[in-house]
C-alpha cells in the first residue's frame, strides 16, 4: 500500500465522514473553492457545494459559535481555525459555551462538534503561525483534546471526533502534514479518542510525547538504540481525557520518564504528566522526571536559525534520553 | 550561604517547660520571601501541641535550615533571615526569559548530588522489599548510584547463587529471645527494647510521630516506676442523670455544653480535698502533697494518639466553670491549639474511657502522679436497693469507675477511702 500524508489522512475522514452523514459541514476561513491554507478541504466544495463547506468571515468567535448553534441544532459541524494562534478569540466560545453547555443546560443539549486547529512552529511561521496551544484546552472541562501524529490515527481519531457527543479540539501538526507519511488503513475504521499509544517499545527508559513531538521522539529513540539505550515511546494520542494507566504502566515498567512537548516548559502539558507520574508512581521512579519543551519565551522567533535553536528536535531529545539513561 | 552580620538566625523555640525538642511541621514561608516581624514562618509540634513560630525580624527568609518532619534540639538554628531587598528583581518584560542554557543548569538531573547514598524511590522500595543492603550492589549510575538494573541484576545474581529461600532467615542469622541469650549485665526490671520487626514480612513500618513518641516513652517508664493497683467501685449515678437533665437546656443558653465529665471533676476534687495523700506525687525517695488540686483529663485525638490537659484549680470552680474549662480545653486540644504548659502541673488524672464503650479499665498513672481515675460506660443496670428495711429492684444509671494508684505513696484502705468520697459526691448530687 502506497504512504499517504497527514493531511491526506485528514482529508479522506472530512470526506467520508460527509458522504456518511449529511448532518457533517465544514466552517473556516479561504476552506471553499481556496481548499483552506494547507488543503485541508481540497476538492469538498466542488464535491459538497456552499452549504456543506462554509466559507466564514474573519472571526473566529463567529466560526465557533456558528458551530456551537449548529450542533445544538442537531448537526454535525467541523470548525476550522486556520492557525491555533488565532483561537484565542474565540475562547470564551469554547470554554464558557461549548464545553459547558451539556452541564449547564442538565444534559439537554450535547454539543457535538469539532474544533480543527493547525498548531506547532518550525515552518517559519513567527509569533502568529507557530503556537502550542494545548495546555489551555487541556485545562477546561467538558471539552475532549486530542493530537494525531500519524496519517493513520489523524483519520481515524477525526472520524472518532465527528462521531463523538461532545465538542473534540482537534489539534494538527502542521509541521507534520506533508513531512509525515504512513500507511492509511482501507475502509471505515475509528481510533478511540481516549487511548494511547506505545509507538516503540522498550525498557530503560519512557518517553510521553504527542503530535510532532512524538514524531522527533521517534527519531531520537532510534539514535539512541544505537548507542545501546533502549527507550519506550508513547504516543499520547489523547490529551484530555488522557490515558493515566497507560502512562503509569510504562513509567512503573522502566522506572524513568521524559516527557517532550514543544510548548514552553512553565505550566505547560508536560507538567501535568510530570505531576500524574510523582503522584501516582513515585515507587517505581529510578530517577528524577525530566521535561524536554520550548523555552519560557514569548514566541517562537520568526529568523531561521533562531527558530531551529528555539524548536525541540531529535536532537535535543537524544540528549534528553542521554542524560536520562546515565543517571 | 555565609553567616554575615546582617543575618539574622531564627532558633527552635523551648515550647514550654519540659520541653527539649521539637518537630518541624509545615514551612509556611519558603527560602526568598519577604517575611515581617511576628509573621508565622513555621509550624512546631512538640509532643503536647502543635504551635506556630514567627519571625524575629523583618527580612527575607534566606534559608530553611530543615526539612519538613525533622526533629530538632531547642535552641538549634531553624532558618536564616537577611535584610530585605535581596529579592530576585522582575524579568525584563519582553525579554527571552530563559535561555536553553539556563534549562539546563537548572534541570534535575544537573543539580541533583550523586553518589552512593543517593537512592531513588524505586531503589529502596525493592532494596526494602528483597530485603537488600545497598553497600553490597555495585552502584552503574551517575556518581556510582545504585539503579534500577543494578537491583536486578544483583537480585538475578543472588537467585542464582543462593540456594535456600531468600524470604526466611537461617536460623543462625536471627537473634534469640529466650533467657540464654539476654546479656548477663542486664539488670532486671530494666526496659527491654522489643526486637527489631523482620522487613522480610509483608506490611508497612509507620515512623513515630512525637506524640506516638512520647505516649510509648512514658507509659513504659510508668508501669516500670510505679507498682499499679486498681481498685472499682460501681457508682449510682441517677441524681447526677437528673441533675445534668434539669441543667443543660440553662447551661446550654450559656454556651456550655454540659458533659458528665464536670461531674466527675467535681467529685474528684471533693475526694482529693478531704484525702490529700492522693493529690500527691513521688519525688526522689519522698511524697510530695500537693496544695492545689490540678486535675488533668485525657483527651482522645483519634489515631494520632491522645493529651492531657490540665483544669488548673478544679476545687476553686462551680460546675458551670468546670464545664465550661473541660469544653474549651477539650476543643483546643482536638484543633491541637493548646499552650504547652496548659498541659503541665496535672496532680491527678480522669479518663473517660466509658465513652468508648468500655465498662471498666485499668489505666496507666499519669507519672509522677499518685493516681488516675477512670469512668467506665454510663448505663441503666438493674440494683437491688434497700428502702427502710426493705428490698427491691430498682433500675438505676450506673458507673464502674477504677481508681489505679501507685502502691509505694498509697495503700487500698486510703485509695478506697478516697472512693467512698468520690461515690457519696456522685451518689448525693444536689
Amino acid at each position: 500500500m502506497a504512504d499517504k500524508t497527514l493531511i491526506e489522512g485528514i482529508r479522506e475522514a472530512l470526506d467520508e465522514e460527509m458522504a456518511r452523514d449529511p448532518r457533517v459541514f465544514v466552517v473556516g476561513t479561504d476552506i471553499g473553492p481556496r481548499g483552506g491554507v494547507f488543503l485541508a478541504t481540497q476538492g469538498l466544495f466542488a464535491k459538497y457545494g456552499p452549504k456543506r463547506i462554509l466559507d466564514a468571515p474573519l472571526a473566529e468567535s463567529s466560526i465557533i459559535g456558528i458551530g456551537i448553534g449548529a450542533a445544538m441544532n442537531g448537526l454535525r459541524p467541523v470548525c476550522e481555525i486556520q492557525f491555533a494562534d488565532f483561537i484565542h478569540p474565540a475562547y470564551n466560545q469554547i470554554a464558557n459555551e461549548a464545553a459547558r453547555m451539556y452541564y449547564r443546560t442538565g444534559g439537554q443539549y450535547p454539543v457535538p462538534m469539532v474544533i480543527r486547529a493547525p498548531y506547532g512552529g518550525g515552518v517559519g511561521g513567527g509569533l502568529y503561525h507557530s503556537q502550542s496551544i494545548e495546555a489551555t484546552f487541556a485545562h477546561v472541562p467538558g471539552i475532549k483534546v486530542v493530537v494525531p501524529s500519524t496519517p493513520a490515527d489523524a483519520k481515524g481519531l477525526l472520524k472518532s471526533a465527528i462521531r463523538d457527543g461532545n465538542p473534540v479540539l482537534y489539534l494538527e501538526p502542521k509541521k507534520g502534514y506533508r513531512m509525515i507519511k504512513g500507511e492509511i488503513p482501507p475502509g471505515d475504521y475509528t481510533v478511540p479518542i481516549g487511548v494511547a499509544r506505545i509507538s516503540r517499545a522498550g525498557a530503560d527508559l519512557s518517553i510521553f510525547a504527542y503530535g510532532m513531538m512524538h514524531h522527533f521522539a521517534l527519531q531520537a529513540a532510534t539514535e539512541a538504540a544505537a548507542v545501546g539505550i533502549d527507550a519506550e515511546v508513547v504516543d499520547l494520542r489523547s490529551l484530555s481525557p488522557l490515558d493515566t494507566e497507560a502512562v503509569l504502566a510504562s513509567v512503573r515498567k522502566t522506572g524513568k520518564a521524559l516527557i517532550v512537548y514543544e510548548d514552553n516548559k512553565f505550566v505547560g502539558y508536560g507538567a501535568e504528566l510530570a505531576a500524574l507520574i510523582a503522584e501516582e508512581a513515585f515507587e517505581s521512579l529510578d530517577a528524577p522526571i525530566l521535561r524536554v519543551a520550548g523555552p519560557d519565551a514569548p514566541a517562537a522567533p520568526y529568523s531561521h536559525p533562531l527558530q531551529e535553536y528555539f524548536m525541540v528536535n531529535s536532537k535535543t531529545i537524544l540528549a534528553g534520553i542521554r542524560k536520562l539513561a546515565a543517571y | 550561604m555565609s553567616l554575615d552580620m546582617m543575618t539574622t538566625i531564627v532558633r527552635m523555640p523551648k515550647l514550654g517547660e519540659s520541653v527539649v525538642e521539637g518537630k518541624i511541621g509545615r514551612w509556611l514561608k519558603q527560602a526568598g520571601d519577604a517575611v515581617r516581624e511576628f509573621e508565622p514562618l513555621l509550624e512546631v509540634e512538640t509532643d503536647k501541641v502543635t504551635t506556630e513560630v514567627t519571625a524575629t525580624t523583618t527580612g527575607t527568609l534566606l534559608q530553611l535550615l530543615h526539612p519538613e518532619g525533622a526533629i530538632v534540639a531547642v535552641d538549634t538554628p531553624i532558618a536564616l533571615i537577611g535584610p530585605s531587598g535581596v529579592e530576585q528583581s522582575p524579568a525584563p518584560a519582553g525579554a527571552i526569559a530563559r535561555t536553553i542554557e539556563v534549562d539546563q543548569a537548572r534541570s534535575p538531573l544537573a543539580a541533583r548530588a550523586t553518589g552512593q547514598s543517593w537512592v531513588s524511590p524505586v531503589v529502596g522500595r525493592m532494596a526494602a522489599e528483597h530485603g537488600i543492603d545497598l553497600s553490597n550492589v555495585a552502584g552503574t549510575g551517575e556518581g556510582g548510584r545504585v539503579t534500577k538494573k543494578d537491583i536486578l541484576a544483583f537480585l538475578e545474581t543472588r537467585a542464582v547463587t543462593a540456594p535456600a529461600p531468600t524470604d526466611a532467615l537461617a536460623a543462625w542469622e536471627q537473634p534469640g529471645t529466650g533467657e540464654l541469650f539476654r546479656p548477663s549485665e542486664e539488670q532486671p526490671g530494666t526496659p527491654v527494647s522489643a526486637p527489631p520487626a523482620s522487613n522480610l514480612t509483608a506490611g508497612e513500618t509507620i515512623p513515630l510521630t512525637a506524640m506516638r513518641r512520647a505516649i510509648a516513652e512514658h507509659m513504659v517508664r510508668s508501669v516500670s516506676a510505679s507498682p499499679h493497683v486498681t481498685t472499682v467501685f460501681d457508682v449510682d449515678l441517677s441524681r447526677v442523670v437528673a441533675h445534668r437533665q434539669a441543667n443543660k437546656a440553662a447551661y446550654a443558653r450559656d454556651g456550655v455544653n454540659l458533659t458528665y465529665t464536670p461531674y466527675f471533676v467535681a467529685a474528684i476534687a471533693a475526694g482529693l480535698k478531704r484525702h490529700t495523700a492522693v493529690n500527691s506525687s513521688w519525688a526522689n525517695n519522698a511524697v510530695r502533697l500537693h496544695k492545689p488540686v490540678n486535675i488533668g483529663v485525657a483527651v482522645s485525638l483519634g489515631e494520632d494518639g491522645l493529651i492531657v490537659p490540665v483544669i488548673r484549680d478544679a476545687d476553686a470552680l462551680n460546675l458551670l466553670g468546670l464545664a465550661r474549662a473541660v469544653n474549651d480545653l477539650a476543643e483546643r486540644a482536638r484543633r491541637r491549639q493548646l499552650k504547652p504548659d496548659e498541659t503541665q502541673g496535672g496532680t491527678f488524672t480522669l479518663t473517660n474511657h466509658g465513652t468508648s464503650g468500655s465498662l471498666f479499665a485499668t489505666p496507666i498513672i499519669n507519672q509522677p502522679q499518685c493516681a488516675i481515675l477512670a469512668a467506665g460506660k454510663i448505663e441503666k443496670r438493674v440494683l437491688v436497693v434497700t428502702h427502710d428495711g426493705v428490698d427491691s429492684i430498682a433500675i438505676r444509671t450506673m458507673c464502674f469507675m477504677g481508681l489505679t494508684f501507685d502502691h509505694r505513696m498509697l495503700d487500698g484502705a486510703g485509695a478506697d477511702a478516697f472512693m467512698s468520697t468520690v461515690k457519696a459526691a456522685l451518689e448525693d448530687w444536689a
